[in-house]
């Protein structure tokens, strides 16, 4: 069966789909430029599931549910489910921690940089050039022959175990629904203020989750991918979906009024440029060391990838920490470990890159 | 006999690094990719196409694909 969505006006679709859905998104009610980050909401479930207790980002995301059943359903009406494991999954759940950290040094994941970016913030230029030059030097380690080594098929229930968590993640949100003015309902938190506080109805969140996880799913929409063809193969594939995603999302900015251009004061950002950049630097080298950006994990994980699943818990646990110990930025700035927790981070990515290349 | 390049299991970009790299050392001929997911089948024929080889054939058998790309 030939598959539309992998064409290049395929992706394009995908792009200016996501690009229209997500500014509706926020203007549903989720944070501002944060109509769907996939680190912001999965460092929220971190919160809501109680890993880290900051208590403006704690919020059971509807998003990401949807974004791995989504593909988990595609995957299976298209025969694209392919249970796989083995490829080194200890260093990708770490490359997922340190994603998560230099992605909360920014404030976003490439998907926001490009939502930040389509609502006038322009901190996310150096957010999108530290995120190339991370991507940038992932290539440099890809063309020295870097590998993470090969998976094998695995039983489908390998592959099922990240959609299951995520079904169990649904199930929480209808049993322990939010109550009124109350932190805690049951097992789950919830933030009383703060971006936390800021979402979208369920069902709207949840709808949008799953068509944004089936149609990318298809198409293997990527937001590190699209910077790391062009570098590595002068290939624009990819690229179209994302410039369609920034081109939609601003044009539906504007027609809401959600468009307002500068660097201060923009919704859930700091303007420390060297952060802003260094911070996506960190992020973009470890999602092209593990093959895709956060939101491309979560499509890959839910066709039954069990390395991409690893990956994402690396990142909900990284968040976990990120929150913890002080290494997340606010508004307000670098957080106390930032600087720290970046060398770390850096130090780790560069010795995998050198340390895991195939025999010549 | 053709050249075989086996990058099953392997993550992306590295199937289509892998086949770019026998497409430039051989120059023309035949090579068979193996792969085992369908983006990666898709993303190694784009690329071929990319380079003015030609996708012969694709064959699949229990989950993995065998693609026969060529240049004369």
């Amino acid at each position: 069966m030939k598959n539309s969505l992998a064409t290049r006006w395929g992706i394009i679709g995908v792009g200016l789909a996501i690009g229209v859905l997500a500014p509706l998104l926020q203007f549903w009610g989720n944070p501002g430029n944060m109509g769907v980050c996939v680190a912001c909401f999965e460092r929220d479930i971190a919160g809501a599931v109680g890993l880290h207790r900051a208590d403006v980002v704690q919020y059971m995301r509807p998003e990401i549910i949807g974004f791995v059943l989504g593909s988990l359903l595609a995957a299976l009406a298209a025969k694209d489910f392919r249970p796989r494991a083995g490829s080194a999954p200890i260093v990708r759940f770490l490359l997922g921690a340190f994603a998560m950290i230099g992605a909360l040094i920014f404030l976003g994941c490439p998907w926001r940089a490009l939502l930040r970016l389509a609502g006038g913030d322009l901190n996310a230029v150096l957010g999108l050039a530290g995120l190339i030059g991370g991507i940038w030097i992932g290539t440099l380690f890809l063309r020295g022959g870097f590998t993470l080594g090969r998976s094998q098929q695995a039983p489908a229930a390998v592959g099922l175990i990240l959609p299951l968590v995520m079904a169990f993640f649904l199930a929480l949100l209808f049993i322990f629904p939010a109550q009124e003015g109350q932190p805690v309902s049951g097992v789950l938190f919830y933030s009383l203020k703060g971006p936390g506080a800021q979402h979208a109805p369920l069902v709207l969140a949840l709808g949008a989750g799953l068509i944004i996880g089936g149609l990318a799913q298809r198409s293997r929409f990527c937001t590190m991918g699209a910077f790391r063809d062009l570098l590595l193969f002068r290939q624009t594939h990819l690229l179209g979906g994302v410039l369609a995603l920034l081109v939609a999302a601003l044009v539906v900015n504007l027609a809401l009024g959600q468009f307002r251009l500068g660097f201060e004061g923009q919704p859930v950002a700091h303007a420390l440029h060297f952060w802003n950049f260094a911070g996506m630097v960190l992020a973009g080298l470890a999602f092209a060391l593990a093959g895709g950006c956060p939101g491309r994990q979560l499509f890959m994980a839910g066709e039954g990838d069990g390395d991409s699943a690893v990956f994402v818990l690396g990142m909900i646990v990284g968040a976990a920490f990120a929150h913890n110990f002080g290494l997340a930025s606010s508004p307000k700035g670098l957080g106390p470990h930032g600087l720290e927790a970046w060398l770390l981070g850096m130090a780790f990515c560069l010795f995998i890159g050198l340390a895991m290349r195939k025999k010549a | 006999m053709a050249e075989t390049v086996d990058a099953r299991g392997l993550s992306c970009p590295q199937p289509v690094l892998d086949a770019l790299a026998a497409m430039k050392r051989l120059g023309s001929g035949t090579i068979e990719v193996l792969v085992d997911t369908e983006a990666s089948k898709e993303n190694v024929s784009r690329a071929a196409a990319g380079s003015g080889w030609r996708v012969e054939n694709v064959a699949e058998n229990s989950g993995e694909y065998r693609l026969t790309i060529s240049k004369s």
